[in-house]
């Protein structure tokens, strides 16, 4: 179960010891991709064009449904301009709100996950892979909801009643799996450092933190950075899945604006599309730049 | 040192009896010698009989399985043994030259005195600029070890373990990735640190070098010493088939 562990420096079985590469094949310099960018990569893949279809497809289905109906094309989209500061001011803001905190909360602690992978007390490394294996492998809604319906919505410290929104308790949710994903992918990019950056490190004497800040770290930066932004884009378009539980985002939102606006069903495609069209104009930029990142970086040594 | 009962007199590096093995496989099976301060050592021999291993065991890269390795003094197959105490004492320089590719020439070389031995900085830049001098890459010193050539950068790394003030340095087939032009220029750095006093050990193919720079020749063969004896009668006089069969293949 822990076979995979082996191939980290340092610990091998014998814990105190660097892998042996006398022993081992030469594995050249493997830099190039530490994690997985399928996402980005499927994201970066579709032309620029795709948001000229989106917004095409927004603006086309009501001339179509205009025909057998009162509503016209002008009214679906006043009716969707009129909405739009709403939706895009208190919505979708939301969205990118959540994803930054969410992001940051993810970051910081998959960070300390990743590096309790690879550390040398096997307890913590024992307990560090469970937690990555366990939220790595859940299903985001059920995270969510598990945190949605456990967590307290105020907290009292003395006196002061300190309330947690909702989308705060989103927040909280959604850092599971990203907590889980960033520390594979520190684990991953510690990895992909050759062994003989250890073995030199160890020759000058330096301890094995010193080794992991000041040598091991500082080269696998940049290859960490494609992926947290791969993960990032995944996040983001994540982002609509609190509108189940009633956080106040861009779906959320616009369920409510085509409420008051009679629910015509003529409003649906504009209003979903709409929001389609913003998460592709926002992501698509990152995927691309992802992947122009990853080939720069894949370059180097 | 902390239990620094060593003598000059003494051997610095003393290896007795050494058995090592990977899992079923045996790489050393009883290697003895020792090393006094300043001379140099060279260990030769086909590949993969155990010469690298033996080596890194000196610095406790390698743990070994039974026998006694004593560096100044200190007993390395000690499960007591303070790595980081006896790693201050050895330097070490790797065919990979494994040069910390984020840092400069002379950072790499400052990194371990400022971080390790906790020098201050102007101390630790004033004996970088000194080194770098010395193995002659004065111009190269803002230099990242990627832009520089492989002897370039093997001399930056014998220059990194040289800023350690090592008693000891021991270098893994330090050449081997180098092609014989750049072997000169790394060969001729290890011969300014061997004529002022510095014990070396050195695995090597380069037989010309061992003739004229060892104080004593060990040519290992599947995990023993099968011959040894100072260059004069080891290329003249030897008597082991295996060894005369190396060095008939070799020179």
């Amino acid at each position: 179960m822990f076979g995979y562990l082996k191939h980290i420096p340092g610990i091998s079985p014998n814990s105190q010891q660097s892998d042996l590469p006398v022993l081992l094949p030469y594995q050249g310099h493997s830099a190039g991709k530490p994690e997985d960018l399928r996402f980005s990569r499927w994201l970066a893949s579709s032309s620029p064009w795709v948001l000229f279809v989106i917004f095409l497809c927004v603006s086309l289905y009501p001339m179509v449904v205009m025909a057998q109906s009162k509503f016209t094309l002008e009214d679906a989209f006043y009716t969707l301009w009129r909405w739009l500061p709403f939706v895009v001011g208190s919505g979708f803001v939301m969205n990118l709100l959540i994803s930054f905190f969410t992001m940051l909360i993810g970051t910081a602690t998959g960070v300390l996950l990743g590096l309790g992978q690879i550390s040398l007390l096997s307890p913590v490394r024992k307990f560090s892979w469970f937690t990555t294996q366990l939220f790595r492998n859940s299903p985001w809604l059920v995270l969510l909801f598990i945190v949605m319906l456990t967590f307290p919505f105020e907290i009292e410290i003395g006196d002061t009643i300190i309330p947690i929104p909702d989308w705060m308790k989103a927040v909280f949710g959604l850092s599971l799996p990203i907590m889980a994903n960033i520390s594979e992918v520190v684990r991953g990019a510690v990895q992909s450092v050759p062994t003989g950056q250890w073995e030199s490190a160890e020759s000058l004497a330096f301890s094995r933190s010193q080794t992991i800040w000041q040598i091991i770290l500082p080269q696998c930066f940049k290859r960490m950075i494609p992926p947290w932004m791969n993960w990032y884009a995944i996040l983001t378009m994540a982002t609509p899945l609190v509108s189940l539980l009633g956080v106040e985002e861009i779906v959320t939102l616009s369920r409510q604006a085509m409420e008051a606006e009679d629910n015509h069903p003529e409003l649906l495609i504009p209003f979903f599309g709409f929001a389609l069209f913003l998460f592709f104009a926002y992501c698509y930029p990152i995927a691309r730049w992802t992947l122009k990142l990853e080939e720069r970086y894949s370059v180097r040594l | 040192m902390t239990t620094n009962n060593w003598t000059p007199e003494q051997p610095i590096v003393s290896v007795k009896d050494v058995y090592k093995s990977f899992g079923e496989l045996e790489v050393l099976k009883g290697i003895s010698f020792d090393v006094m301060k300043g001379e140099v050592i060279c260990i030769i021999g086909p590949s993969g009989s155990g010469k690298s291993t033996l080596i890194r065991c000196i610095n406790a890269l390698n743990d070994i399985n039974s026998g006694s390795i004593k560096v100044h003094g200190l007993e390395v197959n000690d499960p007591d043994l303070n790595k980081l105490e006896l790693r201050k004492n050895v330097g070490m320089v790797f065919q990979q030259y494994n040069l910390f590719p984020h840092k400069t020439a002379l950072e790499n070389i400052m990194m371990a005195p400022m971080l390790v031995l906790k020098e201050s900085k102007e101390e630790v830049l004033a004996k970088a600029e000194a080194l770098v001098s010395k193995v002659r890459l004065d111009d190269k010193k803002h230099t990242y070890p990627g832009e520089l050539s492989g002897g370039q950068q093997q001399r930056v790394a014998i220059a990194r373990s040289l800023a350690m003030n090592p008693d000891v340095m021991l270098f893994d087939e330090v050449t081997a990735a180098l092609d014989p032009e750049t072997v000169k220029e790394v060969l001729v750095t290890i011969q300014d640190l061997a004529s002022e006093g510095m014990t070396c050990i050195l695995v090597t193919h380069e037989m010309g070098f061992a003739r004229e720079l060892a104080d004593h020749i060990y040519f290992t063969d599947r995990g023993v010493i099968v011959e040894h004896g100072p260059p004069a009668t080891f290329f003249k006089k030897a008597k082991d088939p295996r060894t005369k069969e190396f060095l008939s293949q070799i020179l």
